[in-house]
């Protein structure tokens, strides 16, 4: 299960909104071991696609350096999709590095028709990928961490 | 002195759970040769054919390698190499 804030949850709608059609991605970086999400930092899609992403290299090297300095490592990692549904494709899968992450898809597309947790008018998922293994996960909305 | 090597989370395997290891060599692909006789199979999850793997980023200092030389940046004593898998996908 995944536990995130309200107001985090809002910070992802709101980049995958100002980024569509294009795919939007980044991360929220937390105190290492804790699975608690609490520094948002949006990353720039260095493939500006509407169907890929890709964190700036160097952008990332920046940001995962602060996480070590800090003791945090990335509990989310998100990205949208602009006219699929929220769930990871194959290439999401078999490049996925990072076991301990909650993996969170949202969905900017027009035809939206869930039963999942919609935002806005966005679509909100998230999953564990694990040695190319998909398991979607619940998500849990709180105003803050208890 | 040496450099030193940066390994994520994801290769540690290789390196028995080490953060950092070191190695030396005049190139990157040399230093990736030393390390690979140290830690064998290292080099398999770092370089594909004649280049380094597209989903793999390597850093010398501050720089993306892709951006330098590929395998063929130099390297010196006292450099500090970083390894990061690319957050990727579609």
């Amino acid at each position: 299960m995944l536990t995130i804030t309200r107001d985090l949850v809002d910070r992802i709608i709101a980049h995958a909104r100002a980024d569509h059609p294009d795919e939007a991605c980044g991360v929220i970086a937390g105190p290492a071991g804790s699975d608690r999400p609490t520094r948002f930092v949006a990353m720039t899609n260095a493939e500006r696609s509407p169907t890929f992403y890709r964190f700036d290299s160097i952008e990332q090297l920046k940001v995962w350096r602060e996480m070590d300095d800090r003791d945090e490592e990335p509990v989310v990692i998100y990205h949208s999709h602009t006219s699929t549904e929220a769930y990871p494709s194959r290439t999401d899968i078999s490049y996925a590095m990072e076991p301990q992450a909650h993996y969170v898809l949202v969905s900017t597309r027009e035809d939206l028709e869930t039963d999942r947790l919609v935002v806005d008018g966005v679509e909100f998922r998230s999953y564990r990928i694990l040695d190319g293994e998909v398991t979607e996960e619940e998500v849990r909305v709180v105003e803050s961490y208890a | 002195m040496a450099i030193e090597v940066r390994i994520p989370t994801i290769l540690r395997t290789y390196t028995d759970g080490a953060k950092a290891v070191e190695g030396k060599g005049g190139t990157l692909d040399e230093l990736i040769g030393d390390l690979d006789a140290r830690h064998p199979g290292l080099r398999d999850r770092l370089v594909e054919g004649e280049g380094l793997r597209r989903f793999v980023n390597v850093y010398l200092n501050d720089e993306d390698v892709r951006f330098l030389g590929g395998l063929s940046t130099p390297v010196a004593d006292g450099d500090t190499v970083t390894v990061l898998p690319a957050v990727a996908g579609g």
